[in-house]
C-alpha cells in the first residue's frame, strides 16, 4: 500500500468567543488519511463541522477559530506547525480548494486570463509565452470553448456553469496534489451538475489529484467518491468504502441519512429522521446522535462510544457494532 | 377520472424587456411561458420539473394570480380565474395557497406564529378571535408541531420547523391547492425526508392537491402522482411519474435521468451526451428549443416545432422521434 499523501490524525478546531468563554467544538478528534489519485467524500449536515475540517487543513480558518489539537500531514509533513508564509507557498500549489459560489471566488475586475494565470505564475514562476499557452490549456482541459477569446473576457459574462469550470483551472493551475472541493455544484443545474462531475472526474483521471469532496447530497458521492467519511456534531461517526457503507452501513446516523434520501422511481416512504442537528455550543452528553437515533440505549445518553474497527479501513463510531462484535467472536 | 379542478390551457407569459440605447429603446419580448396545458385533480400532486429559467416560477405565478396570462386560461373547478372578481376572486385566493423555497424569507420576523398563520384567516373568514386561536392550534397540530409554539417568533425555529409553519400557513383555510415552489430545496438531507414525509400524510387526511415544483427528479418523483417535463418555457414530456422514470421519451428527460444522481455506488453509470447550456428565453432556438443541445436532433428540428401528442393513455411528448 502506498504512503498516504495527507493523513489527518485527532484533529480539534474549536471556535472561541466571549474572550474564550464560550468554546464551540467545530471538530473534534477527527483523523482520516487520503491516497494519491483517491476521492474521499465528507458527509454530513448543514453545522457538523465538514467545512472547518477543511479550512483547518488549507489553514485558511476565521480568527475566532484554532486548530487545538492533531495533526495534519501532507507527505509527512505537519501543516499545523508551518507558518502563514510557508503556507502561502503549499497553498495554490500543494492544495487547492474549490468553494460553493464561484461568483465569490472570482474577483469580477481582473480577466479570466489574470486569475487562471496567477497560480502559474507564482508557484511555477512561469512567465509570457508558456504562461500564456498553459492558460489556455487549462480552458480546453475544463472545456472552455475557443479559450484564446475566452481568457480575455471577466467573469460576469460567463455563465454559472463556465464560472464553476474556471474556478476548476484556477484550482488545478499550480499543478496540486489534492483539491478540496467544497459543494461545488450546489449552486448549479441538474445537467450542468453532471457535465461538472463527469469533468472532475476525467480531471482527476488524467493529472492523478487526489479530491476531498464534501457534500451534504449523497448521490454526489455514490457517483464520485471511493472513500467516504460521515460527520455528525464535530465527529466522524462512520468512515470507510463507499460500497461498503452503502450497502451496509453500521452508524445508525448513516443508515438514517441513507434511507432519507429518494431513489428514483421509487415510492417507498422516506425515513424521516427525528428532530434537527445539536447546537455545537451545548451538545449532547455521551453519543451526540443519542436523542435521534432509533436504536439508542440507555448507555449512549451517558457514555461516548469509541471507533470500533468493522473491517479494514471501515470504523463506526457507535455501541451497537461493539456490542455486535462481542457477541459473533 | 375524476374532473379536474385545475386546468391550464394553453397559456402564455411574456415579458417585456427594453434593449438598445436609451434613445433607440426597443421592446424585447422574453417568452418565460410558451402555450403550456395541464390538469390537477383533486388530492393529487402534479410534479413541475425544470432547470432554472425555464419558466417553473412563471407558471407558479399565474396560477396564484400574481401575474396575469398573455394568452390562454387558468380554470379552476371550470370557471376561468382571469374573469372572478369580488367574492368569487377571494373564494379562489382562499382555495389556491403558496409554500415558498426559502423560509426564513417568507415568514415576517416581526410576527408572532399564531399572527403569521392567523392572516389569511382574518383576511377570508370572519372568526372570533378564540375561533381563530383554535384553528391556528389546529393546522399546528397537523404539521405535527405543539400548539403552545404560538406565541413565538420565527427566529427561534430552525430551517425545517418553520418551512412546517409556512406549510401550517398555507393550510388555513381549508385550502384545496397549494403551490409548493421549490419547499425542500433550502433544507437539510435528514430534514427534508420529514417534510416530504408530513405533506404526502396531509395530503392523505385532507385531499389537498399539490403543484409540487423542483429541479431533483428522485424527489419530485416520490411525492408526485403525475410529472411534467419544462424546458425554455414548454412542457415537453409529461406521464405519470413511475412511467416517467421507467421510460422516459423526450431526450431531454432522458437526460434529466441521466444526470440525476445515483442511489448507489454500483448502480449503472451512463454519461451525459449533453453539451452547451440552456439558450436565453429572449432568443428561443427556431423550431424544437431543444435542438441545439439534443443528442438526437434531425434536420427538421431546426425548422419544425414538435406538436405534443399522446404516445399512451396520460403521456404525452412533443419531439419528432416520436
Amino acid at each position: 500500500m502506498s504512503a498516504p499523501l495527507l493523513e489527518v490524525r485527532g484533529l480539534q478546531t474549536h471556535y472561541f468567543s466571549f474572550g474564550g468563554s464560550r468554546i464551540v467544538k467545530a471538530v473534534e478528534n477527527v483523523s482520516f488519511v487520503l491516497r494519491k489519485g483517491e476521492t474521499l467524500g465528507l458527509v454530513g449536515e448543514s453545522g457538523c463541522g465538514k467545512t472547518t475540517t477543511c479550512l483547518s487543513i488549507v489553514g485558511l480558518l476565521p480568527p475566532a477559530a484554532r486548530v487545538v489539537g492533531g495533526e495534519i500531514r501532507l507527505n509527512g509533513a505537519d501543516l499545523t506547525k508551518k507558518s502563514p508564509r510557508e503556507m502561502r507557498r503549499i497553498r495554490g500549489r500543494a492544495i487547492a480548494m474549490i468553494l460553493q459560489d464561484p461568483m465569490a471566488s472570482l474577483n469580477p475586475l481582473f480577466s479570466i486570463y489574470t486569475q487562471v494565470a496567477e497560480p502559474a505564475y507564482y508557484h511555477l514562476g512561469m512567465r509570457r509565452r508558456p504562461l500564456r499557452q498553459r492558460v489556455q490549456e487549462l480552458l480546453r482541459a475544463v472545456r472552455i470553448p475557443s479559450p484564446a477569446m475566452r481568457m480575455r473576457g471577466y467573469p460576469h459574462q460567463m455563465s454559472g456553469g463556465m464560472r464553476q469550470r474556471i474556478v476548476g483551472a484556477i484550482a488545478l493551475a499550480g499543478g496540486p496534489k489534492l483539491i478540496i472541493a467544497d459543494e461545488p455544484t450546489t449552486n448549479l443545474d441538474v445537467t450542468i451538475q453532471a457535465q461538472y462531475l463527469d469533468l472532475l472526474m476525467d480531471l482527476q483521471q488524467e493529472t492523478g489529484v487526489a479530491l476531498i469532496f464534501v457534500t451534504h447530497n449523497l448521490g454526489i458521492v455514490a457517483k464520485m467518491c471511493d472513500r467516504m467519511a460521515v460527520m455528525y456534531a464535530g465527529r466522524i461517526v462512520e468512515s470507510g468504502a463507499v460500497r461498503d457503507l452503502f450497502s451496509a452501513p453500521k452508524h445508525p446516523y448513516t443508515k438514517a441519512l441513507l434511507g432519507s434520501v429518494a431513489k428514483l422511481g421509487s415510492k417507498e416512504p422516506l425515513y424521516a429522521i427525528p428532530g434537527q442537528p445539536p447546537d455545537l455550543a451545548r451538545p449532547p452528553t455521551g453519543c451526540a446522535f443519542h436523542p435521534r437515533c432509533a436504536d439508542a440505549m440507555p448507555r449512549c445518553a451517558t457514555q461516548d462510544p469509541e471507533d470500533v474497527q468493522c473491517g479494514p479501513e471501515w470504523t463506526a463510531r457507535c455501541w451497537l457494532p461493539q456490542r455486535a462484535g462481542r457477541g459473533g467472536s | 377520472m375524476t374532473a379536474p379542478m385545475l386546468e391550464v390551457d394553453n397559456v402564455r407569459k411574456y415579458f417585456p424587456v427594453g434593449t438598445g440605447a436609451f434613445w433607440q429603446r426597443k421592446t424585447a419580448w422574453v417568452k418565460a411561458v410558451e402555450g403550456i396545458n395541464f390538469t390537477i385533480a383533486a388530492a393529487e400532486t402534479l410534479g413541475l420539473i425544470g432547470e432554472s429559467g425555464c419558466g417553473k416560477t412563471t407558471t407558479a405565478k399565474l396560477i396564484l394570480l400574481q401575474e396575469r396570462p398573455t394568452a390562454g386560461t387558468i380554470r379552476f373547478d371550470g370557471e376561468d380565474v382571469g374573469a372572478l372578481k369580488g367574492p368569487a376572486l377571494m373564494r379562489y385566493r382562499r382555495s389556491v395557497q403558496v409554500v415558498f423555497q426559502d423560509p426564513f424569507g417568507s415568514l415576517s420576523p416581526r410576527m408572532r406564529v399564531a399572527n403569521i398563520i392567523a392572516e389569511p384567516l382574518e383576511i377570508h373568514t370572519k372568526l372570533s378571535r378564540s375561533a381563530m386561536r383554535e384553528r391556528v392550534s389546529e393546522v399546528l397540530e397537523l404539521v405535527g408541531m405543539r400548539p403552545d409554539v404560538a406565541d413565538l417568533f420565527p427566529h427561534e425555529f430552525s430551517g425545517g420547523q418553520r418551512q412546517r409553519i409556512a406549510i401550517a400557513r398555507a393550510l388555513a383555510t381549508n385550502t384545496r391547492l397549494i403551490v409548493l415552489d421549490e419547499p425542500v430545496s433550502a433544507l437539510d438531507v435528514s430534514i427534508r425526508a420529514q417534510i416530504i414525509t408530513q405533506l404526502e400524510q396531509l395530503q392523505q387526511r385532507l385531499g389537498v392537491s399539490y403543484l409540487f415544483i423542483g429541479h431533483d427528479l428522485a424527489t419530485v418523483a416520490h411525492i408526485s402522482h403525475r410529472i411534467a417535463v419544462m424546458y425554455l418555457g414548454q412542457i415537453v414530456e409529461s406521464a405519470d411519474s413511475t412511467e416517467l422514470c421507467a421510460s422516459p421519451l423526450h431526450p431531454y428527460t432522458q437526460a434529466l435521468l441521466i444526470a440525476a444522481l445515483p442511489a448507489h455506488p454500483d448502480a449503472k453509470r451512463e454519461r451525459l451526451a449533453l453539451s452547451g447550456e440552456i439558450p436565453s428565453a429572449l432568443a428561443p432556438p427556431s423550431g424544437c428549443r431543444f435542438h441545439t443541445r439534443c443528442p438526437r436532433a434531425m434536420p427538421r428540428c431546426t425548422d419544425e416545432v414538435p406538436v405534443s401528442r399522446q404516445v399512451a393513455p396520460g403521456h404525452a411528448v412533443a419531439c419528432h422521434l416520436y
